[in-house]
């Protein structure tokens, strides 16, 4: 505790991450360290891992090694609740994954109430809150099917950030998306990292990254190839594995 | 002509055996209040259990579902209701039709609601996860009310199929509809009260067929 900086607790701390699918051996030591209100995105090819090390970071995938704390809380101990855990750190898919026979406001509150243990009304409120903050207060008794892909998503990040989470992971929001709603999702993530939001977001939204990242990750085979600002990632890539991908997104 | 409607629609019988019929149906419809959610309670059971791949319970539970699903519902009545005696259990006759009705329904239940909490995409199980519900919460709130929307046509068939199914009490000596019909007929020396119970199963299961037809159609326009 001798100075303020060095005592900030990393809000993800996941250290010496090892994941296997039967043969398929998918992280090889990863080390994620994300700090409070910190964006940090993850970049690289398909089948590179990066999804999969988001997955560990809320315990949806259980390393086979290493260490994962979320605020402190360590996912990996028996001994935790995982439930109670899993409401500090929000999560987005890239298929949304709305449940289609709840309203946008029902999709919010479902946790809100059987988590959360909130009233029907204080959900109900809480849920309109989130529901305005990603710009579709009226959209609330709307079932996922009439809205398009965009408004999904975003009712998606109500739900997750109407739990007041500590963390946002997003696990490629707007992959599924067409071009032109992802502008309002990408707006709508902005506004949360404007609010201080600690994020970790993998995505192959390099101009998003460049513009709003502090920190990017570049992940191939299962390792952390390199990392370090979006200028130095984006601009100076140190690593011929980084440039050979940053050359092939340009085409 | 005449005579044939003597035999088959004899009003003067139908109304003397009128009160030993709605006696029947009354039976009948407690039947149908027993068997019909004992099976489905039974089937959501199994159909839960199925998510579990553990050894241990998948083994176990495909070897009951299937023995069920192939023993013949009536020589599992008559064997219950036959052998349960000799076992020292004592319930009668509706209790051995209730018990025979959950075995049965119950594992064509499971199986119904299986197949449609297996149509919901691991997705929605992940995003409810997440959010902090625990693994029963999510089968509750997210998994089990789309399952059974996508099986309703199933399920609304199979409720058709048991209510129908509820007459092999009558061989047990369970006063339903048709055992009725038949005392009044070998009371009466005339088959009229068969026929007035045939009308009365129509009547009752009529509304079910249509509303199937309906769930049917509107199931397939969604595809």
């Amino acid at each position: 505790m001798l100075s303020g900086v060095a005592t900030a607790r990393p809000i993800v701390d996941a250290i010496g991450i090892h994941k296997h699918f039967g043969a398929l051996h998918v992280l090889k030591g990863v080390d994620l360290v994300v700090s409070e209100r910190e964006l940090v995105f993850v970049i690289g090819p398909s089948g590179s891992g990066k999804s999969t090390l988001l997955r560990c970071c809320n315990r949806l995938e259980t390393p086979s090694s290493g260490s994962v704390m979320v605020d402190g809380i360590d996912l990996l101990d028996r001994r935790t609740d995982i439930n109670l855990a899993r409401q500090r750190i929000g999560m987005v898919f890239q298929q949304f994954n709305l449940y289609p026979h709840m309203t946008a406001r029902g999709n919010v509150t479902l946790a809100l109430r059987k988590v959360a243990g909130k009233s029907r009304a204080e959900a109900d409120e809480l849920a309109d809150a989130a529901l305005a903050r990603v710009g579709l207060a009226e959209k609330a008794e709307a079932y996922p099917l009439e809205l398009s892909g965009g408004q999904q998503q975003r009712v998606a990040i109500a739900r997750a950030i109407a739990l007041e989470p500590r963390v946002m992971l997003f696990d490629e929001p707007t992959s599924a998306l067409d071009p032109e709603l992802v502008g309002g999702v990408l707006a709508v993530m902005r506004s949360l990292r404007e609010a201080g939001m600690t994020m970790v977001v993998v995505s192959h939204e390099m101009a998003f990254a460049r513009a709003a990242a502090d920190r990017v990750v570049f992940m191939d085979h299962g390792v952390i190839v390199e990392q370090g600002t979006p200028a130095q990632v984006f601009g100076a890539p140190q690593q011929e594995r980084t440039r050979a991908f940053l050359r092939q997104l340009d085409h | 002509m005449e005579e044939f409607l003597f035999t088959f629609f004899n009003i003067e019988v139908m109304r003397a055996a009128s009160p030993i019929l709605l006696q029947g149906l009354w039976m009948t419809l407690l039947l149908i209040l027993a068997a019909v959610p004992l099976g489905l309670a039974g089937g959501v059971v199994l159909a839960v259990l199925s998510v579990f791949r553990h050894p241990m319970i998948r083994w176990p539970l495909i070897a009951w579902v299937d023995f069920f699903r192939a023993f013949p519902p009536l020589v599992l009545l008559v064997f219950i209701y036959a052998g349960l005696p000799f076992a020292g259990i004592e319930i009668g006759a509706f209790g051995c039709v209730a018990i025979g009705f959950f075995l049965n329904t119950s594992s064509y239940y499971g199986e119904i609601l299986r197949a449609g909490i297996e149509s919901i995409p691991r997705g929605q199980v992940e995003a409810a996860r997440s959010t902090g519900l625990s693994a029963t919460q999510t089968m509750g709130y997210v998994i089990l009310p789309q399952a059974v929307r996508n099986v309703l046509p199933d399920l609304v068939s199979n409720t058709l199929e048991v209510v129908k199914l509820t007459s092999i009490a009558s061989v047990v000596a369970l006063p339903e509809l048709l055992f009725q019909a038949r005392q009044a007929q070998s009371v009466t020396y005339n088959p009229s009260p068969i026929v007035a119970a045939a009308i009365v199963y129509f009547l009752m299961l009529w509304p079910v067929v249509r509303l199937l037809s309906r769930l049917e159609h509107k199931a397939v326009a969604r595809r």
